[in-house]
Order: C-alpha cells, then sequence, then structure tokens
C-alpha cells in the first residue's frame, strides 16, 4: 500500500472514531457553524467533540505547519482528507475568516513572532477575526479608501468607518485597511490588526434582505493602534504603506472560498433531491423545470472537476494566479441559479418565511443570502473585469 | 491523481500540438480537401504521419502492439486535432473501433490492429438508425444463417462511412428494438456484399454515409466479443468517444477563443481597439471560464475512465454536454465578435463554427447528455 492509500486509511479510522454522527448532517444555519472566539459557545456536546478533537490533531486548518497549529499535511494529504470528510459528510470543526483570509496573508507577510501568536490562535479558535475593508464610499473601488492612521510615534491613531464587516459585532480582532499616506493611493495604505474591545471601536449590525444581520457598520474614533504587540509581532502585516499587496494577496483568498458555495466538493446532483423533495409533498417537477435542472447540473457537475483541478494546480504552484477570480465569479453565479431552482421546485413552501416546519423560512432566507455571493469579496463585474485584464490580457485601463 | 498532465503526458502535448500546427493546420488540411472535394474529406498521407507518431494505436493495448495508453493521452491528441480543425480517421478508427476490437478475438484483433497501428486502415462505427444519437433503439437484425450472420437494415449518418475498410456495427440478434439486451457488434469488411453505402458531405466537409445491408453474409468469426453481448462492448465505445468528443470539442473550443482575443487586441473601432470595451471584455470573460470549466470536466472523465470508476459514466456525459455548450458558444460569440470578416469563407473563425456543430451532435448533443446526467442521478 502506498504511503498514501496508508494516510487514508488511518484517516478513516480517525474520523470514524472522532467525527460524531451529529457532526455528519449538513449545515443547516448559522447556528450550526462553529466560529471560535472569546465570546464562542457551543451549540451541543458533538459539536464541542468534534471541534477538540480536530484542534489537537490540528485539523482545523490541516496544512499549516505544526507550530502554528495545523497539522503539516502536504497537498496530496489535504486532498484525501478533505474526500475523506467529504465521503462522511463531516463538517468543517472550525469555520473563520482567520483561517480563510488573515491565516494564509501571514503565512506569505508574517514575522515569525505574528505566525507563532495569531495562527495558533486562530487554529485553536480562541480569536474571532472580522474584516475591515469596505467604506461607504469604496466598495469595487476599494483601492480609495478613506479610514486614516495618524503616526504617533509607537502607535497610530485611526479615525474613519467601514461597512459591510461581517460579524463586526461578534467579532474579537479586525484586520483593517488603514491610510498612512494620502500623498500615494496604492502605496499609502497599512494593513493592521487590533483589538475590537479597544476604546473608540463601535458597530451598528445592518438588516439583511434575508432578515439576518451578520454585518455591520464599523466606526474608529480616536482608536489607538500599537505598532507593536511586542518582540518580532507588529501591529500591521509586511511593510508600512505597502499593506496593497497583502489586501490584494488576502483577497484571493477570500474568492477562493467563497467560490467553493459553488459546490467546490459537491458531487450530488441538485435535481434528485428535488425530486425526492417534490415526493414528499406530493408535487411533480415540470418537465420544463426538470429540464433546467439537467442543464444546472451539467454546469454543477463540471463545476465540481474545475474546482478540484484548480485546487490541485495551485497546490502545484501551477495554474495563472488570477484564476481565483474566476472561480470566485463561476462559482457565486452557480450557487445563485442553484438556489433560483430550489425556489421554484419549493413551490409556495419555499414562500413561508417564519414557521417552525421550514425551520424559519430557511428556504426564501438562504435564496436571498446567495444574492450576496456575487457581490461580497468583489462582484462579478469585477471578477470579469480582472480576467479580461490580467488572463486574457485584453487593452485598456 | 492531481487533475493535471503528468511530466509525460505534458511532452506528448507539446509534441503533438507542434506537429498537429505544423502538418494539420487548416490550410494543408481542411481546406486544402475540402476545395478539392475530395471524396474522403481528410488525407491518408496524413494518417499515415499520425501511425509514425504513434498516435494510431495509442488505446490498442501492448499485448496487441499498440501502446496501451489510456483516454488522457487520447484527448491530447484529440484537442490538438480540434484546435486545428484537422480532418482525420483518428475518432472513429483509433478510438471508436480500436475500443470495440480491443474486445474482439485475437484472430479479429490480427486481422484489423495492424492496419489501424501502421495508418493503412481506416475504420468507422454504424451505430444510429435515425438523424439523433439513440443508442438505446437499436432495429437493424443479423439472423442467424449457417454459421454465420445475415445482415438487414439500415444505418444512418456513419462518418467516414465509405472510407473505411471495416465499419462496426451495432445490430440486434434477439429481443425488440429497445431492448438493452440481444444487441452484437460485428467488424463489416468494406467489400461485404450486399451493403450499399450512400455518401452525403456535412456541413463540416466531412463525409458520413447513409448504409444500407440487403441481406449481408457474415462469418461467426466476425462478431466482436459474445453474441447477443454486444451492449457492454457498445458502451464502452460509447464511453470512449464521447469523452474524445469533448477533448475534441476543447480544442475547437480553444482555437476559436485564441483567434477571438487576438482579433479583439488587432481591430480598431471608435479610435480604440474593441477590445477595449468592456462589453466585449465581459464575454470574453465569460467565454473563457467556461472554457477552462469544459477543459476540467473532459480531463476529469478521461480519468476516471482511465481508472475504471463507476462514476466514468456520469462524468462523461457531463463532459460531453459541458463542452458542447462551451464551444458552442466560443463559436458564436467568435463570429459576433469579428464582425462582418466572421462571415467570411476566407476567415477560419466560420470553420470552427462547422466544425463544432457536428462534433456537438456525434454521439448525444447537449441536450441528449443533460437528459442523461438526469436519468442517471434518478430523475
Ligand atoms: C454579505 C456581504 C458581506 C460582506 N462582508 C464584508 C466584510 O466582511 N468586510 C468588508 O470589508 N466588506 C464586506 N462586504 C462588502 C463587499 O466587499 C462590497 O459590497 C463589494 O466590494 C462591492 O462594493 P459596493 O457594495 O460598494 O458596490 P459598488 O462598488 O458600488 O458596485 C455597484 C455595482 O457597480 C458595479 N461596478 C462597480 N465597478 C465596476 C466596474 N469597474 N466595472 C463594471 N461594473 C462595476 C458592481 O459590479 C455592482 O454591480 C460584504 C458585502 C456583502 C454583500
Ligand atoms: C451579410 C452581410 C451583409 C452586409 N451588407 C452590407 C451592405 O450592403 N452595405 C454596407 O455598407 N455594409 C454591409 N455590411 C457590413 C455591416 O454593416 C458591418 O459588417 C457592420 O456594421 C459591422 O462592422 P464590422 O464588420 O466592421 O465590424 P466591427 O465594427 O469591426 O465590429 C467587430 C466587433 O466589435 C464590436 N464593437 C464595435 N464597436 C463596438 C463598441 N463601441 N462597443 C462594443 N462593441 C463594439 C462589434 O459589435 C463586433 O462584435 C454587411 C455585412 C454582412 C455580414
Amino acid at each position: 500500500m502506498s504511503d498514501l492509500e496508508n494516510f487514508r486509511q488511518e484517516t478513516r479510522t480517525w474520523l470514524e472514531a472522532n467525527c460524531p454522527q451529529e457532526m455528519r448532517q449538513p449545515v443547516r444555519d448559522d447556528g450550526d457553524v462553529y466560529w471560535g472566539g472569546r465570546n464562542a459557545t457551543f451549540q451541543s456536546d458533538a459539536q464541542k467533540a468534534w471541534f477538540e478533537a480536530a484542534r489537537d490533531k490540528g485539523y482545523t486548518v490541516p496544512s499549516w505547519p505544526k507550530e502554528y497549529g495545523g497539522a503539516g499535511l502536504s497537498a496530496p494529504e489535504a486532498k484525501v482528507l478533505r474526500q475523506e470528510m467529504a465521503r462522511i459528510g463531516a463538517r468543517p470543526p472550525l469555520s473563520s475568516f482567520g483561517i480563510w483570509m488573515l491565516g494564509p496573508a501571514l503565512l506569505k507577510f508574517g514575522t515569525e513572532g505574528q505566525k507563532k501568536r495569531f495562527l495558533n490562535e486562530i487554529a485553536r479558535g480562541e480569536i474571532r477575526w472580522c474584516q475591515g475593508y469596505s467604506e461607504p464610499g469604496s466598495g469595487s473601488d476599494l483601492v480609495s479608501m478613506q479610514t486614516y492612521g495618524e503616526d504617533k510615534g509607537d502607535h497610530w491613531i485611526v479615525n474613519g468607518q467601514k461597512i459591510w464587516t461581517s460579524y463586526a459585532d461578534k467579532a474579537d480582532w479586525i484586520f483593517c485597511l488603514v491610510r498612512t499616506n494620502k500623498e500615494d493611493k496604492y502605496k499609502g495604505i497599512t494593513f493592521m490588526l487590533f483589538d475590537m474591545t479597544g476604546d473608540g471601536v463601535s458597530t451598528k449590525p445592518i438588516l439583511l434582505i434575508s432578515g439576518n444581520s451578520p454585518f455591520c457598520e464599523t466606526f474608529f474614533d480616536n482608536v489607538s493602534v500599537p505598532k507593536s504587540y511586542g518582540e518580532d509581532c507588529p501591529g500591521f502585516v509586511g511593510e508600512i504603506n505597502r499593506g496593497w499587496d497583502v489586501a490584494k494577496y488576502l483577497l484571493g483568498h477570500e474568492r477562493e472560498m467563497i467560490s467553493g458555495m459553488g459546490g467546490g466538493e459537491r458531487t450530488t446532483a441538485i435535481g434528485t433531491a428535488m425530486k425526492r423533495h417534490a415526493g414528499k409533498t406530493g408535487d411533480e417537477i415540470d418537465a420544463v423545470l426538470r429540464s433546467e435542472m439537467a442543464l444546472f447540473d451539467v454546469d454543477a457537475l463540471a463545476f465540481t472537476a474545475m474546482a478540484e483541478k484548480f485546487m490541485d494546480e495551485m497546490k502545484a504552484g501551477k495554474g495563472h494566479p488570477a484564476l481565483p477570480n474566476m472561480m470566485k465569479y463561476v462559482g457565486t453565479e452557480i450557487n445563485k441559479r442553484r438556489h433560483e431552482l430550489m425556489m421554484s421546485a419549493g413551490g409556495s413552501r419555499a414562500l413561508e418565511w417564519e414557521s417552525e416546519e421550514t425551520r424559519g423560512g430557511k428556504a426564501p432566507r438562504d435564496w436571498l443570502r446567495t444574492k450576496a455571493n456575487s457581490i461580497e469579496g468583489g462582484t462579478s463585474e469585477v471578477m470579469l473585469n480582472v480576467i479580461s485584464k490580467r488572463i486574457l490580457e485584453l487593452p485598456g485601463g | 491523481m492531481p487533475l493535471f498532465h503528468t511530466e509525460d503526458q505534458a511532452m506528448l502535448a507539446d509534441s503533438a500540438s507542434g506537429f498537429m500546427a505544423e502538418e494539420g493546420n487548416i490550410n494543408k488540411q481542411l481546406r486544402h480537401w475540402r476545395d478539392r472535394d475530395c471524396p474522403d474529406g481528410f488525407g491518408h498521407a496524413l494518417w499515415k504521419q499520425m501511425a509514425e507518431m504513434g498516435f494510431t494505436g495509442m488505446l490498442v493495448a501492448e499485448d496487441d502492439g499498440g501502446l496501451g495508453m489510456g483516454h488522457v493521452e487520447a484527448g491530447i491528441v484529440l484537442e490538438e486535432i480540434g484546435r486545428n480543425l484537422t480532418p482525420s480517421p483518428f475518432l472513429t478508427s483509433s478510438v471508436l473501433a480500436a475500443t470495440a476490437l480491443g474486445h474482439g478475438s485475437s484472430d479479429l484483433k490480427g486481422r484489423y490492429l495492424p492496419g489501424l497501428i501502421e495508418g493503412d486502415s481506416v475504420f468507422a462505427v454504424a451505430i444510429d438508425e435515425t438523424a439523433k444519437h439513440r443508442p438505446s433503439r437499436i432495429s437493424t437484425k443479423a439472423e442467424k444463417s449457417g454459421n454465420g450472420f445475415k445482415l438487414s437494415g439500415s444505418k444512418s449518418f456513419v462518418i467516414q462511412g465509405a472510407s473505411s475498410d471495416m465499419i462496426v456495427v451495432a445490430a440486434r440478434t434477439s429481443g425488440s428494438d429497445e431492448d438493452e439486451d440481444g444487441i452484437t457488434l460485428f467488424a463489416v469488411p468494406k467489400d461485404a456484399s450486399g451493403m450499399h453505402q450512400d455518401p452525403v458531405r456535412l456541413v463540416d466537409s466531412a463525409m458520413a454515409s447513409h448504409i444500407k445491408f440487403d441481406g449481408v453474409e457474415l462469418d461467426g468469426d466476425a462478431v466482436i466479443g459474445e453474441v447477443d453481448g454486444g451492449r457492454e462492448i457498445l458502451n464502452a465505445m460509447l464511453a470512449a468517444g464521447r469523452v474524445g468528443v469533448a477533448a475534441e470539442g476543447v480544442g475547437v473550443a480553444q482555437g476559436a477563443m485564441d483567434m477571438t482575443v487576438d482579433y479583439l487586441k488587432q481591430r480598431k473601432q471608435f479610435g480604440k481597439l474593441i477590445g477595449e470595451f468592456q462589453s466585449l471584455q465581459h464575454r470574453a470573460a465569460h467565454l473563457y471560464s467556461e472554457v477552462e470549466i469544459a477543459r476540467a470536466v473532459t480531463i476529469k472523465a478521461q480519468q476516471l475512465l482511465d481508472e475504471g470508476a463507476p462514476s466514468a459514466d456520469l462524468m462523461t456525459s457531463v463532459a460531453k454536454s459541458k463542452v458542447a455548450k462551451a464551444a458552442g458558444l466560443a463559436v458564436k460569440e467568435g463570429v459576433q465578435m469579428h464582425g462582418g470578416i466572421g462571415m467570411t469563407d476566407e476567415y477560419d473563425i466560420g470553420l470552427y463554427m462547422k466544425r463544432d456543430r457536428a462534433l456537438a451532435e456525434f454521439l448525444g448533443d447537449a441536450y441528449f447528455h443533460a437528459n442523461r446526467v438526469a436519468e442517471l442521478s434518478g430523475y
């Protein structure tokens, strides 16, 4: 047996022993997701057991090095773990912006001291992070952002406003783009890290069309951000005034993560589930709707192959560096189509907004939430701009 | 296995792309034979060269004198064929017929495979009996007669039928038209008496035959595999052919897209390169995404087929359907973005459109395979 096959066997055995049955059910809503952080509580004993087992094994961040809280898995091993988790439907033991976004940026740009501290905190689910990029006047044109940090020697005094900051009211720390030089648009931004409980930070939740309010306006009123948190642990990532490089690199990972909503490892056809569902309610699926589903399933299943190829190529250092933009564009458009079809198949039942049988109107709320997929992390139009400029190298500014 | 080419495969891709661009290009092959009204629609000299390159026997097992390669490798050659719109018997002979013959007796293999490997023989496959692909229904009959069989019925649109030295024919030896069982495959030599071919030219300049079998007498040793056991071989042949068409379609899509993106960087209107207009940029970027996905699902299907994985069947239909859509988009956008010049015969983009149309239809169109995806998924 090859090493990889051995690893697969070990992984199966480990998952069998450590992933409770309840944690092998699909995630139904945000309550089923464990986000970690100072104020985190577990929804169930099973969620706690699964998180702790994974944390102790380094499986909250399997491919990060062991000294930073990961398991140090190679790319093929990490793929095997993903496949084995998908096979039993295991939920992610820990989800967080730290894992998807800040972690990769620190691995690339962080100092040893920052990695030791922040990566371990992320891997162990101790600190929950939020992302302070967008501002009221700066969305797609992010680099025009204005939140300003005045240099006070060993610290900055930060003033300004962020918006659409997901989970800002629940986060412990923020990674935040702050202008530190007003003369230079691109080379005047610093990527700062600071505590959300500090003086002058306040948040105000925004209600979404889905009826939930997972994101906020975030205000900074004379917030003091230290330049250092101790030896080899600066309060910013990369260099001062060169935060845009870090921001862009992080966006690549964010886009990759969001593209996964299109069904990275998901391999079941939507039509299968919808037919089963319709059978239960005594409904029939019209022939033309069935056709739409079939054409959708072709696109969605083809995209699972794309997601696999993309991961394999990225891990092997092949593939165009701008590919995450393409993955994000396609993955989010597919996810929106999926939910449109689910709404059509669900009929009037999918319109119910509150009842217990519909788990509080899950279908329409999820459907509405997916509309943000092609906006958050860079809109579809911006993704198409990037593909045409960076991959196809089409002319023009 | 990672979803990209191994080093060996990348080397093969290099040599196949160089060779096809040099010898199989549009002016040297497609236009050359089309403008001469060639009754084959392809050149035998190129077929011989492809044999020298080792392409013709790629899918033939090593024990049978071939290279024993897989669908990923065959797909590499097919993608270059697609990119250059190279007319050749590769798909019908080296992929479809070779897959069927792989299930044949050593006698049949000995009779046909050396000619294929040497590039001296050309084979065709006769499955469909109507204008749409429908392999579930086979009514052409082969009745027992002495030690052999008597074949009667008809097949339609047999690609390169009239140019072939042998045709693999799917016929019914028992049961009724729609039965799964009761199919037998026969290797029918070109000079079989009672076989009448009526060749027609298709939109992409390829030749296809309508074939009538008027009590064609066949020896028992013309049977490929077992009598009444042909469905499984037919399915293997179809799977190989479908991923093959998908790979060729990816080449067609890539070729059309590359031409178009180049054009966007050259043509000026309103004092600008037309590639500066965002409406065209977004459509080009969308097209790029679709072509990349088509490529990914094709290599996935090839790998699954090479591994003999049960999910190969589903992914093959996903690939065939997806590629048909993506390549269709590539040629339509290609012609549109070329403006008036895209409508001219002199410009190659229209040739891509024609080839795509024929490939999309061959072995089941996007709708046939989407329907199959639904059926295989239980709805
Ligand atoms: C659910 C959700 C969660 C979010 N979470 C966060 C978060 O945690 N942290 C954070 O910082 N931000 C977050 N965002 C903000 C998100 O990144 C922005 O909404 C996004 O970048 C778009 O900016 P905007 O909303 O200002 O839209 P605008 O930039 O004003 O865009 C409006 C429309 O114009 C189009 N457009 C803009 N520029 C171009 C162009 N050059 N070419 C063609 N079309 C163009 C856009 O595609 C869009 O359709 C979140 C957003 C959502 C919806
Ligand atoms: C069958 C046929 C018959 C014709 N008959 C006649 C005739 O009788 N008399 C005559 O004078 N002409 C005739 N024409 C010419 C026809 O009017 C032109 O082909 C047409 O105006 C497009 O111009 P073009 O071919 O130069 O394409 P281009 O203008 O070069 O366009 C190329 C591509 O760029 C796009 N594009 C160009 N500008 C922009 C922009 N600003 N924004 C976004 N996209 C842009 C176009 O939509 C197209 O997709 C005929 C054309 C055809 C195909």
